[in-house]
């Protein structure tokens, strides 16, 4: 009895005018690990929300297990023995792994005891089989982001789910955490449980699925065995043309150091030590990447860096630029050094979403005297300005002239914002963090373009980002920071050797990191 | 496109809606709601004192508007306008009849309408400091602030400035009272419209210039949207804060030039009582437009006056839920637009 555990006949999803999905018709078998691929925007999302019962399609039908299903809520999608283990994880930080677990599944009436203990039974049970690794009594704050995932996982077992939706699991993972994950459900897989894995990175399926569906615009381009697929085949099925994988990057021809971070560490409100004897430095004309895994200081650095550390913390150390001490700036002084930032979270930080496109272009740098007249802007040198950066970034704003950056896809909105800090007048220091975060293939070639061409002006960037490849194609000499220090460097002509054989060298830098 | 469309349709919608719940309340007094309708509609905009009447009342709705719509550019939700209202109103009339009474008018109308804004900002600073030294949300605050400002002003009227045996303060001098239109242009005679609708129509064009064309604007904008966001562009919040708050206060001290200097010349218990309230839900209508707000606030006026009018066959009490279920109509076709 081989029957497909879910299956879409000629499903479409319409919002407004636009088909995020459309007459998308696909098998996934039965007990077997089926990746979807796509770029951001390309429907992967609508897609499992569908399956998930969290959308009604517009039209088509699923079925699950051969029966013709027309779910309202999640709540008969998990009936049906579908689960799904969101991005951002459900959990609530104040209770233990096992209350989490039976939350919405007690098994009791209003007065009777809970189960707890025949409950954590069952859960050791579970874990042990399928080497979830978790201690069942642990409170949800005290887990790393690695376990929270493993609780989630946990749930949708503990339900008994046969059918698990997996939507970027491996974005907030260590490299051996994800090789865990992926033992975890190569185990699911052999036990009969389908697998549904949403991601983009092309490697991660190649190691892992049977088969791979790649999603282009709202459709299903191709599902094929993963087996006679390559990387590059893939790369082009979801973008539509040839594209580079790896951006070329020229020796570089490093100056005079700009910024220098010396014994620098920060104690939080807490007082958790975050950063601990953190030292580097970074010169013009080169770029400084940190390896690193979420969580070991980098989002503390950025804080001291941009001078918004929370009243409350603690930092020792200095941290010079050009000379100058960052201490006690704010933000906009230490712009005015000429020191441009992108925040890791774009989104909130780096933008206003609701703003148009020109009012983004200028945000930070409003105080230029280019852009203002009298009391107010110069309407006519705001717009032209901003129509020279959406012609030389390759700035896609659609048809309406200035639309809200909002209205922009992903790629195009770090497009933006990546003109207006390169482009910042008197530029010394350009600091990115997960600089192609959620950012669309196409787009990254042409950012990690513009990041090397930017590094040959002569421009110091410090690089930070959890994406190895990109650290290792990017950058001149690379930190591994790990619990708030740096516990190991690689030199240029290490990280050049590097490249030649690049998975060895990203476990390498791996063993450093973890 | 289809949302904005939605979002300008929204307001009127709500409208139709409240007035036609305001007529099955009509109906159940036992009168023909249409005859209703009509006999208000030509005791206002069908009669030159009525449109005066109208026009006297969306003057000061205008002004209680924009000390909401202000602060609301950057999230706050300014409840106190009441108070701020009366704490200008108050001190326009103390100045006006402590000024010698040989002031030139452009000086002393200056200095009154002066005082009364700076008076109307200082209270609403002191809940704007409050929340960003301490953190306290500006609702409760601003909320406490009115009766604190109701009591004293209580306070000093009966004890200190009233004139014997009355419940009002001395009249304001001559060269601070601002004309009516009545008595200059003609229009609207005997109503208590005056010049002071020009101010505030300035004041709603000045709003809407600092808000949408200014840098200033351009901040506050961007702190009231996404506060993280504009602390990483470099813009100081809390500076914001502190301006949004004033100039709201400000604002709301300025309606005292139409019920003080433009109408009744003195300050008299319960005079602006009301006004700081209706001026949250004209600006909420508005969406916090300064341009919309005026239309907004001329609705308000009308419902105001309106129930007034057929006082005598229905209660104006009606006409008041009539102004409350358009807000609440408002949110709910607002909030029902995003499921869709």
């Amino acid at each position: 009895m081989n029957t497909a555990a879910v299956s879409l006949s000629e499903v479409s999803r319409k919002f407004g005018e636009f088909w995020a999905n459309r007459e998308i018709s696909l098998e996934i078998r039965s007990g077997s690990i089926h990746a979807i691929v796509g770029e951001n925007g390309a429907g992967k999302s609508t897609l499992t929300r569908m399956i998930y019962g969290l959308l009604p399609p517009t039209s088509g039908s699923i079925s699950v297990r051969g029966q013709l299903v027309r779910f309202t809520s999640p709540r008969q999608a998990i009936a049906a023995g579908i689960g799904m283990v969101h991005q951002h994880f459900m959990l609530i930080p104040d209770l233990t792994v096992t209350e989490n677990i039976i939350l919405g599944d007690e098994r009791g009436s209003l007065f009777t005891p809970l189960k707890k203990k025949e409950a954590a039974r069952k859960i050791q049970s579970i874990a042990e089989t399928h080497g979830l690794d978790i201690d069942h009594d642990a409170v949800i704050s005290d887990l790393s982001v690695g376990e929270e995932q493993r609780v989630e996982i946990l749930k949708l077992l503990y339900r008994e789910a046969n059918i698990l939706i997996l939507d970027e699991p491996t974005a907030v993972l260590t490299p051996s955490e994800t090789s865990q994950l992926f033992t975890t459900l190569t185990s699911l897989r052999n036990e009969g449980k389908t697998v549904i894995l949403i991601t983009h990175k092309l490697d991660e399926v190649l190691s892992i699925s049977d088969t791979v569906s790649v999603m282009r615009r709202g459709r299903v381009i191709a599902t094929k065995p993963t087996a006679t697929v390559t990387k590059s085949d893939l790369a082009r099925l979801m973008v539509g043309r040839n594209i580079l994988l790896r951006v070329e990057n020229p020796p570089e021809n490093p100056g005079k150091t700009v910024l220098k971070v010396v014994h620098t560490g920060f104690t939080d409100r807490k007082g958790r030590k975050k950063l601990n004897d953190l030292s580097f430095a970074v010169r013009a004309g080169e770029i400084y990447g940190i390896a690193g895994v979420e969580g070991n200081g980098q989002s503390e650095l950025l804080s001291i860096l941009w001078g918004m550390v929370e009243p409350g913390c603690l930092v020792s150390g200095s941290i010079t630029m050009n000379d100058h001490p960052l201490k006690n700036m704010n933000p906009a002084e230490i712009a005015a050094t000429g020191v441009s930032h992108i925040p890791e979270d774009r989104l909130r930080h780096a933008v206003i979403k609701d703003f148009p496109v020109s009012e983004n272009m200028i945000f930070g740098r409003h105080r230029e005297k280019r852009f203002l007249r009298l009391a107010g802007f110069n309407a006519k040198a705001v717009r032209a300005y901003t129509n020279s950066m959406i012609d030389r970034y390759d700035i896609r704003c659609g048809t309406e002239s200035d639309p809200p950056l909002s209205g922009l896809s992903g790629g195009n909105q770090q497009k933006t914002v990546l003109a207006r800090e390169i482009e910042r007048p008197g530029l010394r220091l350009l600091i990115l963090a997960q600089p192609t975060r959620g950012v669309d293939i196409g787009a990254i070639e042409m950012i990690h373009k513009k990041i090397i061409e930017t590094r040959d002006k002569g421009i110091a960037i410090l690089l930070i980002s959890a994406e190895l490849d990109e650290i290792i194609s990017l950058s001149s000499r690379i930190g591994c920071i790990y619990k708030g220090s740096i516990r190991h460097e690689f030199s240029t002509v290490e990280i050049r050797r590097g490249r030649t054989c690049e998975q060895d060298f990203e476990k390498e830098i791996g063993m450093f990191i973890t | 496109m289809r949302n904005s469309l939605f979002k300008l349709l929204t307001p009127f919608l709500a409208i139709i809606a409240a007035l036609f719940v305001s007529a099955l309340l009509i109906m159940a007094t036992g009168h023909d709601p249409l005859k209703i309708y009509q006999k208000m509609f030509s005791m206002t905009f069908g009669s030159a004192y009525g449109t005066g009447q109208i026009i006297f009342r969306t003057t000061s709705l205008i002004l209680a508007g924009l000390a909401v719509a202000i602060p609301f550019k950057l999230k706050l939700f300014n409840i106190g306008g009441e108070g701020q209202v009366l704490a200008g109103a108050f001190v326009a009339a103390t100045v006006g009849f402590l000024l010698p009474p040989q002031t030139p008018p452009f000086v002393a109308i200056a200095t009154c309408s002066l005082s009364a804004m700076i008076a109307g900002s200082a209270v609403a600073l002191l809940a704007g400091w409050l929340k960003v030294r301490f953190g306290i949300n500006e609702v409760i605050s601003t909320i406490m602030l009115n009766f604190i400002v109701q009591a004293f002003v209580g306070y000093m009227l009966t004890w200190h400035l009233a004139v014997p045996s009355t419940v009002h303060t001395p009249e304001i001098i001559q060269s601070a009272q601002i004309p009516m239109f009545g008595s200059i242009i003609g229009i609207w005679d005997k109503s208590p419209a005056n010049f002071s609708t020009l101010i505030a129509l300035a004041a709603c064009l000045g709003a809407w210039a600092m808000i949408f064309k200014t840098t200033t604007g351009y901040e506050m904008r961007a702190a009231g949207l996404q506060p993280e966001a504009a602390q990483y562009g470099g813009i100081n919040a809390n500076a914001h804060i502190l301006r949004a708050m004033a100039a709201g206060g400000a604002m709301a001290g300025l309606a005292s030039t139409n019920f003080v200097l433009g109408y009744k010349h003195f300050y008299e218990a319960g005079l602006t009582s009301g006004i700081g309230f209706i001026g949250i839900a004209v600006a909420l209508l508005a969406y916090a437009h300064p341009l919309w707000l005026v239309a907004s606030a001329l609705l308000f006026g009308f419902l105001e006056y309106g129930g007034l009018t057929v006082n005598a066959y229905v209660p104006k009490d009606i006409f008041m839920m009539v102004q409350a279920v358009t807000i609440l109509m408002v949110l709910v076709l607002t909030k029902a637009m995003q499921r869709v």
